[in-house]
C-alpha cells in the first residue's frame, strides 16, 4: 500500500470522496452558480461576437474560438475557485490547524484530497452545465478528436493542481497576516486577469501577454483552454504546454513546503 | 383583562420530505396545537417544555415574528400581527444564544444606538442607564468590546438591552445558558428584581428548571403544542410529585432490600435507593421496617426533583401510575 | 401598509440609519488592514473591468459603431450607479444570510423596518473603491467623449446616474427578496445585479433581441444606455423610441414599488412560513 505522510493512499482517497459530498449538499447554491456562470457567459459572448464582426481573427483565435473560450472559462470559475475556498486559512487564524498538524499525514496532500474532491464535484455541476446551455444558444467548438479530449484531460488535472498549489501557499500567509481574506480577494483578481478569465490573453497586446507569461496564471486556464480548442494538437506542442504547467506546479509546491516547514517551525516556536 | 391573551392558538408548519431521491412529500405539522392562556401584568411566568414542543413558536407569535394559523393573539391591547413595530416599543426580548449587541463596540455603543432606534429622549435614557449600571454591576465593562466580555457580563448587557426602552413584558429565551453558577445566580437576582421593582412581566422558556423553581411563581408546561400544566412549581410537585426516595447506607453492599410499600431504584455498593409513595407508606415506617432487619448506617430522604416530576407530567400528566 | 402607525418618521430613520453606519464603520475600523486591501481590491476589480474594455478596443476600433469613449461613457455612468447602489442598498441581501442563521427574527423584533436595519447594520463603506474608480472613469470619458457639453446634457449625466442608483437599489432588494421565499436559491440574484451591471457596460445594440427586450423591461436599458443615446446624437439601430431617454425616473419609481411590495410580501411570507 502507497504511503503519504505516514498516511495510507486511500485515506486521502475518502477525504476526496467526503469532500465531493459535502458539496452535493449544496444544491441550492450549485444551480445559482452554474446559472450566474451561464448568464456571464451569454453577455460575454454578445460582447465578442460584436468585436468579431470587425475582425476574422485575433491573436489566432477566430469568433467561435472566442465565444468556446468564454463558455469554457465560465465553467472552470469554479473549478478554478481562485477566490476561495479559505478553510485552511481560517483554520490558522483560528489556531484550528494545531490539531491538524499533529495529525499522521501530510498536510498538503490533505488539502489537496479536499480539493480534489470539491473540484470534481464543481467540474459536473458549475463546470459542465453553462458549457452544454452555450453549446445550445451559440456555436461553440469541441476538441478535435480523443486525443485532444485526452490533452485537455491531463492539461485540465495540472490546472486544477496548479490552482490549488497556489491557494495553499496564499492561505499559509495567514500564519504570518492577521487577516488574508483581503490579500486573497486582491490577488484574486489578479489571478483572474491574467488567467484569461476575464478576456482570453490572445486579445491581449505585447506587453501585457509578456507579463502574463511570467506568472503561473495562464497554466491555470488560458493553457488548458487552448489545448481545449485544438490549438495544441502537435504532440511537441502539446508536451510544451504539459510541461510548462508541470514547471508552475512544481515551484508552487515546493512554495508551499518550504513555507509549510517554516510555519509549522513557528508554531513549535512560539506554542501556536 | 390580561396582558398577554391567548385564545386557541394553533400553529402549522409544512415540512417536506424527501421521499426517494427527488420526490418530495409535503407534510404538515401542528407546532402549537389550541393554546390558551393569559398572563395578567407583574406576572413571572416560567414556559418550558421538551425541545420541539412549540416553546418558541408561541413566543415568535407572542412577539409578531410568526403568524398563528388559527386563533388569537393579544398582547398589551394589540394584534401583534398587525402592529409589530407598535409592540416592538413595549416588549424586550432576550435570546439565549443570540447576540443583540454590537460586537466589535463597546456596550456603551450598543445602548446608545438602541436608544435612537427605540427613541428613547437622552435624559430618559440616561437616568435608565445609570440604574442599570447600579443595579447589575455594568460600570467596570460598559466601555469594553463586547467580543470582550465574558458570557456572564454579556448576558448582563443583553438584559439591560432589552430593557433600556422600558418595556412592560420581557421575553426570555434560555437566558442563562452556559452561565456559571455565579452568574446564573446574579442573573436570576436581577430579573427577580427587574419583575418586582419594575413591574416588568416577564415570561421566560428555559430547560434548566431551577430557573423556574427560583423565579416563577406560576409554571406552564407545553408538550406536543399543547400546555399540560398551568399552575404554581409548588402545585405541580404536589399533584405530581408523590413519590420521594430514601437514600440508605448500609454496613456493605447487600441484596436489594424488600420492603412493602416500596421498591429499590439503584443500587450502588452500600447505598441503596427507595422510591416509595407518600400516601401508601410514611418515611418513618419505611425506615423502621428496614431498621428491623437490617443495620442501617446513615439514610437521607430525597425530595422530587422538578425535571423527575415534569418528565412525568411530559408522559402523559400521570407520573403516579405504575 | 399596515404597519406603519408607531414607525418613526424619515427624519428619525434618517438618525437611525445614520448611528447605525457610524457604528458599522467604528467597527469595521478595528480591523483596518482588511478594511483597506478590501477597499483598494474594490477599485481593482473596477480597474480591470475597463482595463478589459481598453484591450478589447486594442483590437477593434469601434463596436458596433461606438468609440472606446463613447463606452467610457457608457461604463462610468451605469457603473457608477452600480458602486454606489453597491454601497447603499446591496446589504439587502445579508437578509438571506440572517435568514439561514436564524438571526432575521432580531430584525423584526425593532420598531424599525428591517430594510433599514439591514443596510446600516451591515454598512460596507470598503465598496466605496469602486465608486472612486467610477468617478475617474466618468472623468476621463466626459472629457473625450465628441459631445458639445451644455446644461441639459449635463443634468442628463447627472441624473441617469441617480436613476440608476435607484433602479439598481430596487434591484438589489428585489432580488434580496428571494431569500424569503428560497433562501439558498438567493446567489441567482447574482445574475440579475452583478450580471446587469455586466451588460450596462456595453451598448445594448451588441445583445441579441430577446436580451435586449429582457433589459428594457428588467429596466437595465434605462440606467446608462437610452440617456446616454441622447447625450451622444446616436439612435438605437434597433428603433426603441426616443422618448425613452427621458424615461428614466419613472421607471426607476416603477422599479421602487415593485420592489418594495415585493419585499413587504416577502416578510409577510417569512412571518407566515416561520422558514
Amino acid at each position: 500500500m502507497a504511503h503519504v505522510g505516514g498516511a495510507p493512499l486511500s485515506l486521502y482517497w475518502a477525504v476526496a470522496r467526503r469532500s465531493f459530498r459535502r458539496y452535493s449538499t449544496y444544491r441550492g447554491a450549485t444551480f445559482a452558480g452554474a446559472f450566474t456562470n451561464t448568464v456571464f457567459g451569454f453577455i460575454q459572448a454578445y460582447v465578442l461576437l460584436a468585436v468579431f464582426r470587425r475582425r476574422d481573427t485575433i491573436g489566432g483565435l477566430d469568433v467561435v474560438d472566442a465565444v468556446t473560450f468564454t463558455f469554457v472559462t465560465q465553467g472552470l470559475l469554479a473549478i478554478v475557485a481562485a477566490f476561495g475556498p479559505l478553510e485552511l486559512a481560517d483554520r490558522i487564524t483560528s489556531g484550528d490547524v494545531v490539531s491538524d498538524l499533529y495529525r499522521p499525514l501530510d498536510l498538503q496532500s490533505w488539502w489537496l484530497a479536499q480539493d480534489i474532491g470539491r473540484a470534481g464535484f464543481q467540474l459536473m455541476f458549475r463546470g459542465i452545465p453553462p458549457f452544454a446551455v452555450g453549446a445550445v444558444a451559440f456555436h461553440l467548438r469541441l476538441p478535435a478528436g480523443p486525443s485532444v479530449w485526452a490533452g485537455f484531460a491531463v492539461s485540465l488535472s495540472l490546472a486544477l493542481a496548479v490552482g490549488f498549489a497556489w491557494r495553499f501557499a496564499m492561505s499559509l500567509s495567514a500564519f504570518w497576516l492577521l487577516e488574508v481574506r483581503g490579500l486573497v480577494q486582491l490577488m484574486g483578481l489578479v489571478f483572474m486577469f491574467f488567467a484569461g478569465f476575464i478576456l482570453p490573453l490572445p486579445f491581449f497586446p505585447p506587453a501585457l501577454r509578456d507579463v502574463a507569461n511570467v506568472l503561473p496564471f495562464a497554466a491555470v486556464v488560458e493553457l488548458p483552454v487552448e489545448v481545449f480548442l485544438s490549438k495544441h494538437r502537435a504532440l511537441p506542442d502539446l508536451l510544451g504546454v504539459v510541461a510548462h504547467q508541470a514547471a508552475w506546479l512544481a515551484v508552487l509546491v515546493g512554495t508551499g513546503r518550504v513555507v509549510m516547514v517554516r510555519a509549522w517551525r513557528r508554531v513549535v516556536v512560539q506554542g501556536g | 383583562m390580561g396582558l398577554i391573551e391567548l385564545d386557541g392558538v394553533e400553529r402549522d408548519f409544512v415540512v417536506h420530505r424527501r421521499v426517494g431521491r427527488v420526490r418530495r412529500h409535503r407534510d404538515v405539522v401542528r407546532a402549537v396545537d389550541g393554546v390558551s392562556f393569559t398572563v395578567e401584568a407583574g406576572e413571572m411566568v416560567g414556559y418550558i417544555g421538551p425541545n420541539g414542543a412549540g416553546k418558541s413558536t408561541t413566543i415568535k407569535m407572542l412577539t409578531g415574528i410568526l403568524v398563528p394559523t388559527a386563533g388569537s393573539v393579544r398582547v398589551a391591547g394589540l394584534d401583534p400581527q398587525r402592529s409589530r413595530t407598535e409592540l416592538a416599543m413595549r416588549i424586550g426580548v432576550v435570546f439565549g444564544q443570540r447576540n443583540q449587541l454590537w460586537w466589535d463596540l463597546p456596550l456603551r455603543d450598543s445602548f446608545e444606538l438602541l436608544r435612537h432606534m427605540y427613541r428613547v429622549p437622552a435624559d430618559l435614557h440616561r437616568r435608565r442607564l445609570a440604574e442599570f449600571v447600579e443595579l447589575l454591576d455594568l460600570g467596570s465593562f460598559l466601555d469594553t468590546p463586547v467580543r470582550q466580555l465574558s458570557l456572564g457580563q454579556k448576558m448582563r448587557g443583553e438584559i439591560t438591552a432589552a430593557l433600556l426602552h422600558g418595556p412592560s413584558i420581557l421575553y426570555l429565551d434560555e437566558p442563562t445558558i452556559g452561565l456559571d453558577v455565579v452568574s446564573k445566580s446574579r442573573a436570576r437576582e436581577f430579573l427577580a428584581r427587574v419583575n418586582r421593582e419594575l413591574g416588568v412581566t416577564v415570561v421566560l422558556t428555559t430547560h434548566d428548571l431551577s430557573d423556574v423553581e427560583r423565579l416563577c411563581s406560576r409554571l406552564m408546561v407545553i408538550d406536543h403544542g399543547r400546555v399540560v400544566y398551568d399552575g404554581t412549581v409548588d402545585d405541580l410537585k404536589a399533584r405530581h410529585g408523590q413519590y420521594r426516595t430514601l437514600v440508605v447506607d448500609l454496613e456493605g453492599p447487600a441484596e436489594p432490600l424488600v420492603v412493602d410499600g416500596a421498591e429499590v431504584v439503584r443500587v450502588d455498593g452500600p447505598r441503596q435507593w427507595l422510591r416509595f409513595h407518600r400516601d401508601r407508606t410514611t418515611a418513618a415506617q419505611l425506615i423502621a421496617a428496614i431498621a428491623s432487619t437490617t443495620a442501617v448506617v446513615d439514610l437521607t430522604i430525597e425530595e422530587p426533583l422538578i425535571e423527575d416530576v415534569i418528565a412525568g407530567v411530559y408522559v402523559g400528566g400521570a407520573p403516579d401510575r405504575t | 401598509m399596515v404597519e406603519t402607525h408607531g414607525g418613526p418618521t424619515v427624519a428619525e430613520q434618517a438618525v437611525i440609519w445614520r448611528r447605525l453606519v457610524g457604528a458599522r464603520i467604528r467597527a469595521d475600523w478595528q480591523y483596518r488592514t482588511s478594511f483597506i486591501t478590501f477597499m483598494v481590491s474594490q477599485f481593482v476589480a473596477g480597474f480591470l473591468d475597463i482595463v478589459a474594455i481598453v484591450i478589447l478596443f486594442s483590437n477593434v476600433d469601434r463596436l458596433a459603431g461606438w468609440s472606446v469613449a463613447e463606452v467610457a461613457l457608457l461604463y462610468g455612468t451605469s457603473n457608477l450607479s452600480f458602486a454606489l447602489s453597491d454601497v447603499f442598498v446591496s446589504e439587502a441581501e445579508f437578509a438571506a444570510h440572517h435568514i439561514r442563521a436564524g438571526s432575521f427574527d432580531r430584525f423584526l423584533l425593532r420598531p424599525v423596518g428591517p430594510l433599514l436595519l439591514l443596510c446600516g447594520q451591515e454598512f460596507a463603506l470598503r465598496r466605496a473603491g469602486k465608486v472612486v474608480q467610477s468617478v475617474l472613469v466618468l472623468a476621463v470619458a466626459l472629457t473625450q467623449v465628441p459631445v458639445d457639453w451644455d446644461l441639459p446634457k449635463a443634468a442628463m449625466v447627472v441624473t441617469m446616474v441617480a436613476v440608476g442608483f435607484v433602479i439598481f437599489g430596487g434591484l438589489w432588494v428585489l432580488t434580496s427578496s428571494i431569500a424569503f421565499w428560497a433562501v439558498e436559491a438567493r446567489e441567482v440574484a447574482n445574475s440579475v445585479t452583478y450580471g446587469g451591471n455586466f451588460v450596462t457596460h456595453y451598448p445594448l445594440e451588441i445583445f441579441s433581441g430577446w436580451l435586449r427586450r429582457l433589459v428594457t423591461v428588467v429596466p437595465l436599458a434605462f440606467v446608462s444606455y437610452q440617456p446616454t443615446l441622447w447625450v451622444l446624437g446616436r439612435r438605437d439601430p434597433h428603433g426603441s423610441p426616443a422618448w425613452f431617454a427621458f424615461a428614466g425616473p419613472l421607471v426607476a419609481l416603477a422599479t421602487v414599488l415593485v420592489a418594495r411590495a415585493v419585499w413587504f410580501s416577502g416578510i409577510r411570507h417569512y412571518r407566515s412560513t416561520g422558514s
